[in-house]
């Protein structure tokens, strides 16, 4: 029974199932004729409309990199620019014969040897159509030698490039910064879209801090090539949008006036403007040449410059760490003020030396016989360090520190320059966190002279000093002043950043110890006397001498017979006018030595050049 | 094992790897990758050549339900590839479930069908069109359209083959066709964008249009007789993106000319034809259903890759099938076609 309905079943569905197949076939077979014909219209009739797009002419886009925004002085004065080079590139894939192209290559331009080593490399590197550097910055003549022998030299072309170039060459080497080549971690920071084209980023200084508005936008254009690849006509044309140009604070004048009086010295000066917060100079040494990186440093080269020893390289006046020493003492003399264990008018005994009770140790001094008795301005004036080690003593390190803080010290400074340190403004916190020890009554005094674990950076010490002349307001150091479209006329300034932060509540404490700081440089005992000597308003500042090395108790510090590598640090800050202040200054000069005889007169020259009075020292 | 089959099978293949040579820029390392896979997948096809069909029948739910976790699996902790779930990495080997699927739906829907006279119920019919588009609108998801048209297909083939009223099958398309506004609306974003691309190409040429352009040009350039082996590679095939896999056949195109395809076409036509045959001369419905449902796929592998590739038909990503570069889709191929062998010799052993 079943197997007859089985059989039943299997020969009608079977005839069902085969109609349908064939249905099936006869459809798949109009189908693929269909699609035979669509072949045969691309491939017959159409044949040569797609035969001439393909082997005459080819459609490629070529993007238009944008030109980088100039960077000027606070003046005009041009301080980074794009200047046009040549380059001569091979693109392997569209050369017929590679070794006849570079032999006649290497009678053209005169390659050498080791230039034909790196091309021949280079070659076998690359893939398909990715372009090889024959020879960078050719001159006119070449570019003509070029053209002339164009039509010898398939798939050789030369490419016209911008590139950055710094006319003032290690002047603002590291304030400005340079660029340089696009490696792959830049490639993954930004979009790549945009950098289409282009070979360089801001690697340092402001150059990186504002690469986003020097970039600018790129662009497009449609070329038709022929099948040499070169361009035979453009189609369209998306402009590309140039960066924005920068204008700085800084003034090359007075930067040029730093660079000078610094001159054989390691170490930074930072000039600001009271007002705004705006960088007018800031230079550190030893520099160098920017121009070096923008093609691509020599390894030679940049191995010259990082293995040596004065390390050029490391930007000072943002980074270089140093103990504060004197001029830390304005502000401790503030503290001792607000906090009431130190009055303008009481005196403290300097023996030229300080116990503290119960111990033996002698914290010198650095007058030997000591200064006798003096008052707070007397102390400031001619920097007695046994009175601020009492003053330290009485205020402990965590309300010294707590005071500082509002100053700046031991926090970055907001400059928009990038890699700024912070340095180190010690508390008992601190040293159980970093060191996990104790802190000792010790270390206070020390720390009340700016030296033991004591840390700033120049421009640390400008914002300190800035808030000093301003009488409490924090402001922000800035190098960019403003910034202006290429095709506008106007500026548009950047803001300065300015609050109030009023970390003294007597007003006249300010005054107390602004006064002292004029004494400094106007009196008779004061450690730069010679500083406010002959100029038509008042001075206030601080010399500082930096220990770099600890002298032995009963040891005399002798700067001859000492390195000169171990020798002290001379610092000076300061600002002008006293009474309305307009310009600050801070100088380091690495192992100068002693901060009268050599920061000091360097300051004099600053305030000389900025306020346009006549030199004549 | 089937004589002319497999003569037909290699020799496809065999064109296959010597374009393949040509496509991957002369890369002789893929080529043997691709021989490798090419070696593995014959030895499915005869291991499942061994394999009785009505053994099969009987694991038809087993390997669909197996097929399903898999899938439910891979969009759960699936591996990315190229942006899309696809993989599971089990380690030494890397599967793609949606490949198993291409098997599995079309085995489980006309076993289940032959379970019963055709032609089937309309009930019967509602559960395989759920059978087929549960996978389906899955793998969709992956996302991986044009596998899961493929199996879609495949499915609707047997339905089809089942011999289901006309009026039943008008009334399907039409119900089809007001779906597809919703359809439109559930595409990702890209899959629009290829669908409006496909109708009118220059209006994105750098980007999804690029595809095609390039694509009618190298197929253009061919001529009637094509530019020589190799010799495309020099202008166009440089700009033609996906050469060794979605777009080769435009590489035959262009180096084979019209000559050229026209063969490889009729290469195509001679093995699915071959497969019809061995599905009409089948002892059980099941059987014809399958064979049937394995060759026409086959060929709207064929259509659907060639259609899109001349700009006939929207970007869907199908593969050429038996030559485009590519391990899994060639084992799933040659598998079936050894269901194909298999349907074939053991037909003997049912004759009486």
């Amino acid at each position: 029974m079943k197997t007859r309905l089985t059989l039943k079943d299997h020969f009608r569905e079977g005839r069902l199932v085969n109609d349908r197949l064939i249905f099936s076939a006869i459809l798949a077979g109009i189908l693929f004729a269909i699609i035979l014909a669509r072949l045969a219209v691309l491939q017959v009739v159409e044949h040569e409309h797609f035969k001439t797009l393909s082997h005459n002419n080819r459609v490629g886009i070529q993007p238009l990199p944008p030109q980088r925004g100039i960077i000027y002085d606070r003046n005009g004065v041009v301080l980074a620019e794009n200047i046009p080079t040549f380059t001569l590139e091979l693109t392997p894939e569209r050369v017929d014969s590679i070794e006849s192209t570079i032999i006649r290559l290497t009678e053209l331009f005169s390659l050498s040897n080791d230039d034909l080593t790196e091309i021949k490399k280079a070659i076998g590197e690359q893939r398909g159509f990715n372009q090889v550097v024959i020879k960078k910055n050719l001159t006119e003549k070449e570019v003509a030698l070029f053209s002339v022998n164009q039509h010898k030299l398939t798939g050789v072309d030369v490419v016209a490039r911008l590139i950055r170039h710094y006319p003032h060459g290690a002047l603002f080497a590291h304030t400005i910064g340079y660029v340089g080549r696009l490696n792959e971690r830049d490639q993954k920071s930004v979009d790549g879209k945009e950098y289409k084209g282009t070979l360089q980023i801001g690697k340092t200084g402001v150059e990186k801090e504002y690469e986003k508005l020097l970039h600018g936008k790129v662009g497009y254009r449609h070329i038709e090539t022929n099948v040499q690849g070169r361009a035979v006509r453009e189609l369209t044309r998306v402009p590309s949008y140039s960066g924005q140009e920068l204008f700085l604070h800084l003034d090359i004048n007075l930067q040029r006036v730093a660079s000078e009086v610094l001159a054989d010295y390691n170490g930074a000066i930072v000039a600001l403007e009271v007002k705004t917060g705006g960088i007018l100079a800031m230079v550190s040494k030893p520099d160098f040449n920017p121009n070096s990186f923008v093609s691509g440093i020599s390894s030679k080269e940049y191995n010259l410059l990082r293995d040596s020893s004065d390390r050029p390289l490391f930007n000072r006046s943002i980074r270089g760490h140093y103990p504060p020493a004197s001029t830390l003492k304005p502000f401790v003399a503030l503290a001792g003020l607000e906090m009431g264990t130190a009055r303008e008018n009481s005196k403290t005994y300097c023996p030229g030396w300080f116990k503290l009770p119960g111990h033996d140790h002698r914290y010198r001094c650095w007058k030997t016989h000591g200064h006798g008795m003096v008052s707070l301005k007397q102390s400031l004036a001619q920097s007695c360090d046994v009175y601020f080690y009492d003053l330290a003593n009485s205020l402990g390190i965590d309300q010294l520190h707590g005071f500082l803080d509002n100053f700046g010290f031991g926090n970055l400074t907001g400059i928009d320059v990038p890699s700024e340190s912070r340095g180190l403004s010690p508390s008992r916190e601190w040293k159980r966190k970093a060191k996990n020890q104790v802190w000792y009554p010790g270390e206070t005094l020390i720390s009340g002279i700016g030296q033991g674990f004591n840390q700033t950076t120049p421009v640390q010490l400008a914002q300190a000093t800035a808030m000093l002349a301003m009488r409490g307001v924090h402001i922000k150091p800035k190098v960019v002043r403003a910034t202006r479209d290429h095709n506008a006329n106007e500026l548009t300034l950047l803001s300065s950043e300015v609050e109030e932060s009023l970390p003294v509540v007597n007003k006249k404490h300010w005054e107390s110890v602004i006064d002292s700081m004029v004494e400094v440089t106007k009196g008779a005992r004061g450690t730069a006397r010679l500083l406010g000597k002959a100029l038509p308003f008042e001075v206030a500042g601080k010399t500082g001498t930096a220990q770099v090395f600890g002298i032995k108790q009963n040891q005399k510090y002798d700067a001859e017979t000492l390195e000169k590598k171990l020798q002290d640090h001379a610092l000076f800050v300061g600002f002008a006018p006293a009474k309305n202040p307009e310009f600050v200054i801070v100088v380091v000069a690495e192992n100068g030595g002693s901060g009268s005889k050599v920061a000091a007169p360097m300051a004099r020259k600053m305030i000389q050049e900025y306020f346009g009075l006549v030199v004549n020292d | 094992m089937d004589a002319l089959l497999l003569f037909g099978l290699l020799a496809l293949v065999g064109a296959g790897l010597m374009i393949l040579f040509s496509a991957g820029d002369q890369n002789i390392s893929l080529v043997f990758r691709q021989l490798l896979r090419v070696g593995t997948a014959f030895l499915a096809l005869v291991f499942v050549a061994n394999i009785h069909p009505d053994r099969m029948r009987d694991l038809a739910y087993w390997i669909y339900g197996v097929g399903l976790i898999l899938l439910i699996a891979v969009l759960a902790v699936g591996d990315e590839g190229k942006g899309a779930q696809r993989w599971l990495d089990m380690g030494i080997v890397r599967f793609q479930p949606s490949e198993l699927m291409k098997i599995a739906v079309p085995l489980l829907v006309a076993a289940y069908i032959a379970e019963r006279p055709l032609p089937p119920s309309i009930l019967r019919i509602t559960i395989c069109l759920v059978m087929i588009f549960i996978p389906s609108v899955l793998i969709s998801k992956q996302p991986d359209l044009g596998t899961s048209l493929l199996i879609a297909s495949s499915g609707l083939i047997v339905i089809f083959l089942s011999g289901v009223s006309w009026r039943f099958i008008v009334g399907l398309f039409i119900a089809a066709a007001s779906a597809l506004p919703v359809l439109w609306y559930a595409m990702h974003d890209y899959q629009k964008q290829r669908v409006l691309t496909f109708l009118n190409p220059e209006r994105d040429p750098l980007g999804a249009g690029y595809h095609i352009i390039q694509s009618k040009i190298a197929i253009g350039s061919g001529g009637l007789f094509g530019r020589g082996w190799l010799e495309g590679t020099q202008s166009n095939l440089a700009f033609l993106p996906e050469r060794s896999t979605d777009f080769i056949f435009s590489v035959i195109a262009e180096e084979f000319g019209l000559l050229g395809v026209g063969i490889l076409l009729l290469l195509y036509l001679a093995i699915a034809g071959r497969g019809l045959y061995i599905a009409s001369r089948a002892q059980s419905s099941f059987a014809r259903l399958l064979a049937g449902s394995i060759s026409l796929t086959f060929l709207v592998g064929v259509l659907v890759n060639v259609g899109m590739v001349t700009g006939l038909l929207p970007v869907v990503g199908v593969p050429l099938p038996l030559v485009s570069y590519g391990g899994t889709s060639m084992v799933t191929l040659l598998a079936s076609f050894g269901i194909l062998m298999s349907i074939h010799t053991h037909r003997r052993m049912m004759e009486s």
